[in-house]
């Protein structure tokens, strides 16, 4: 059963040859058990998550099902879900019970699936390994020496470790995309504005967008066709007609089923930046899609190399600005001692926000402040516009850019925490895909020394059916998603 | 830093301090000092000690070596882009849209550090 697909389940749902509460239980047991030596989860809440699923049971019994009925779901603990703790990794909201639903486990909610349990993140998102969650790194089921990629991390490592079907995560410069790669998952960063915001606590506004992290693009597109959708309060909700995200995946298989499709190979995805043992696997998944009757083109994202540089100034900047809102008032965090209003905000951002949240918000202080926000900030923004031009032009020679999701493999846990520039340098092939507000999907594609890799697959705006169709053709043609990390089958 | 370029015409240390004495060494070094991340931490509402203010010092430095990268494109006449989508900010009617507002109340100041009588507390600011 933990191998089945998310149509699987519901079609084991449907058929009654499990019911929700069976189905919830076993994986609440799968988490009793390995979450100890993981830390996936914050938190579990067995009594609500089984209430929930005698509730789809009965609207199975009823035959009122949707296809994520009863179907068990983590969310990752930046989603504000009502009456759970909702801590977005940080002592700041160590014990913030949220008063309502973020719109995407509203989405999960009328869909009839179950809330399973908050996943462990980088604190407010910010990291690529997980570690500076105030509550511990979570380990990667693949090497638990290592880390399971981030923010995101909490439920890349529950999903690949089977302690649940299915996750959701956010992705502000990489955060659903690398932790995928690194835990031999698939998962999506949508276009900016097709999944609302409205309760996914905000980090850097502009660029923050929610996604899927699951076993399959398949997978992805039955999630995504729960959580997209127009929001009128998310104001940079996209208003647009309703689609099926699974629409292309019907198509019948056949030995070219990718005839025609233009595959663009940036210059820049393919320089020394990247491992060879990573390389080697990315190349070998291209000839995979030359096989499926893809051809490729070389393109040029010449603005790509700054992404990174604009990147720690845009986000820093929109997050010193989101996260002024904790001042130990209404909700959060308050020192216990303080002389007056003004320490009272000093101390309780102290102690409440971890090194590298502070340090962000150091920088984003920095580079609006008056006499830098030209140098820094509308520099930044001009190189953006660079970045969102470059992908414009390579999209007018091929319909998807193909490269690697991150240059390496999992690193070890501790090896890039004391050095934020080189744990910065690690998203250098996700961030532009979030400055230009492009979509995006990791998949697997091999194994260097036992460790996953992913390829990253990017579309032109409002592309994610097309996306994860190029995605399912190639897990037809091979197995390296359907790999469990030993341990955990 | 980079206080040669593009600062609105004032340089360096004018900008955060407003004072008018600088030494050239300041304009070599291109660095943030010791006294800025206490000015920036402040402006930021965050407490830090001398050991972590020069702890961060030397981090921020590093990172902005980094955004500092940024600096030798030219980028004159490239319109910013700050945002994604090329959105107009969509309006709502200016209307009251929850209705058990005390029940609301209640539910959000129940999370509350100090709340009294709907109101939230906070130390006396005014004497």
């Amino acid at each position: 059963m933990i191998e089945f697909s998310l149509a699987e389940i519901a079609q084991a749902l449907a058929s009654r040859e499990i019911s929700s509460v069976e189905l919830t239980g076993l994986y609440l047991d799968r988490i009793a058990r390995h979450n100890p030596q993981l830390n996936a989860f914050i938190t579990v809440n067995a009594e609500r998550s089984l209430a929930q699923a005698r509730a789809a049971d009965d609207r199975l019994a009823r035959g009122d099902a949707q296809v994520l009925t009863g179907i068990p779901i983590a969310h990752k603990d930046i989603f504000c879900a009502r009456d759970w703790l909702t801590t977005c990794g940080s002592k700041m909201l160590g014990n913030f019970v949220s008063p309502y639903d973020a719109a995407v486990i509203s989405r999960f909610h009328e869909a009839g699936a179950v809330l399973l349990g908050k996943t462990n993140m980088d604190e407010f998102a910010m990291g690529s390994s997980t570690e500076t969650s105030f509550y511990g790194p979570t380990a990667n089921p693949w090497a638990l020496d290592r880390v399971p990629g981030g923010s995101s991390g909490g439920s890349a490592a529950a999903v690949a470790a089977r302690l649940a079907p299915a996750a959701t995560g956010t992705d502000t410069g990489g955060s659903i995309r690398q932790p995928a790669a690194l835990c031999n998952l698939s998962g999506m960063k949508p276009t900016y504005g097709v999944i609302s915001r409205y309760g996914m606590i905000a980090f850097a506004s502009s660029l923050d967008q929610a996604g899927p992290l699951a076993r399959s693009a398949a997978d992805c597109a039955l999630l995504l066709n729960c959580m997209a959708g127009f929001d009128e309060r998310d104001s940079t909700s996209l208003d647009r007609p309703r689609e099926d995200f699974s629409r292309e995946l019907t198509a019948a298989a056949s030995s070219r089923p990718l005839a025609g499709l233009r595959i663009g190979l940036p210059e820049q995805f393919f320089g020394d930046g990247c491992s060879p043992e990573v390389m080697q696997l990315v190349e070998a998944a291209i000839a995979e899609y030359r096989n499926l009757g893809a051809e490729t083109v070389a393109v040029s994202l010449p603005s790509m190399q700054l992404s990174v540089a604009a990147y720690y100034v845009i986000a820093p900047a929109e997050a010193s600005s989101n996260l002024a809102r904790f001042d130990g008032v209404r909700y959060g965090y308050r020192a216990p001692a303080y002389d007056d209003l003004t320490d009272m905000y000093c101390k309780s951002r102290a102690q409440g926000f971890g090194a590298e949240v502070k340090r962000r918000i150091l920088i984003g202080t920095y580079v609006l402040s008056h006499g830098y926000y030209d140098a820094y900030y509308l520099q930044a923004q001009r190189i953006r516009r660079l970045i969102a031009s470059d992908f414009a032009e390579a999209f007018r020679q091929c319909e998807v850019i193909i490269g690697p999701t991150s240059p390496s493999t999992a690193f070890r846990l501790g090896e890039k925490a004391a050095d934020p520039v080189q744990m910065y340098l690690s998203d250098i092939y996700t961030i532009a895909v979030n400055l230009a507000g492009l979509p995006g999907i990791s998949i697997p594609c091999g194994f260097a020394a036992g460790l996953p890799a992913g390829l990253q697959l990017i579309g032109n705006y409002f592309t994610e059916a097309r996306l994860l169709n190029v995605a399912h053709r190639y897990q037809q043609a091979t197995d390296w998603h359907l790999q469990c990390p030993a341990g955990h089958a | 830093m980079a206080p040669s370029r593009g600062c609105g015409g004032k340089n360096f240390y004018d900008t955060l301090y407003g004072s008018l004495v600088y030494h050239l060494s300041d304009f070599v070094t291109m660095s943030l000092t010791l006294e800025q991340v206490h000015r920036i931490a402040h402006l930021a509402r965050i407490e830090v000690d001398e050991a972590e203010a020069r702890r961060t010092l030397g981090q921020l430095n590093e990172i902005f070596s980094l955004i500092e990268t940024m600096q030798a494109v030219d980028t004159q006449g490239v319109e910013p882009m700050a945002h994604a989508q090329e959105l107009a900010q969509r309006l709502r009617p200016d209307c009251v849209t929850e209705n058990d507002q005390l029940a609301l109340r209640a539910a959000f100041q129940a999370i509350a550090p100090e709340a009294e009588a709907g109101l939230y507390l906070v130390p006396k600011v005014i004497e």
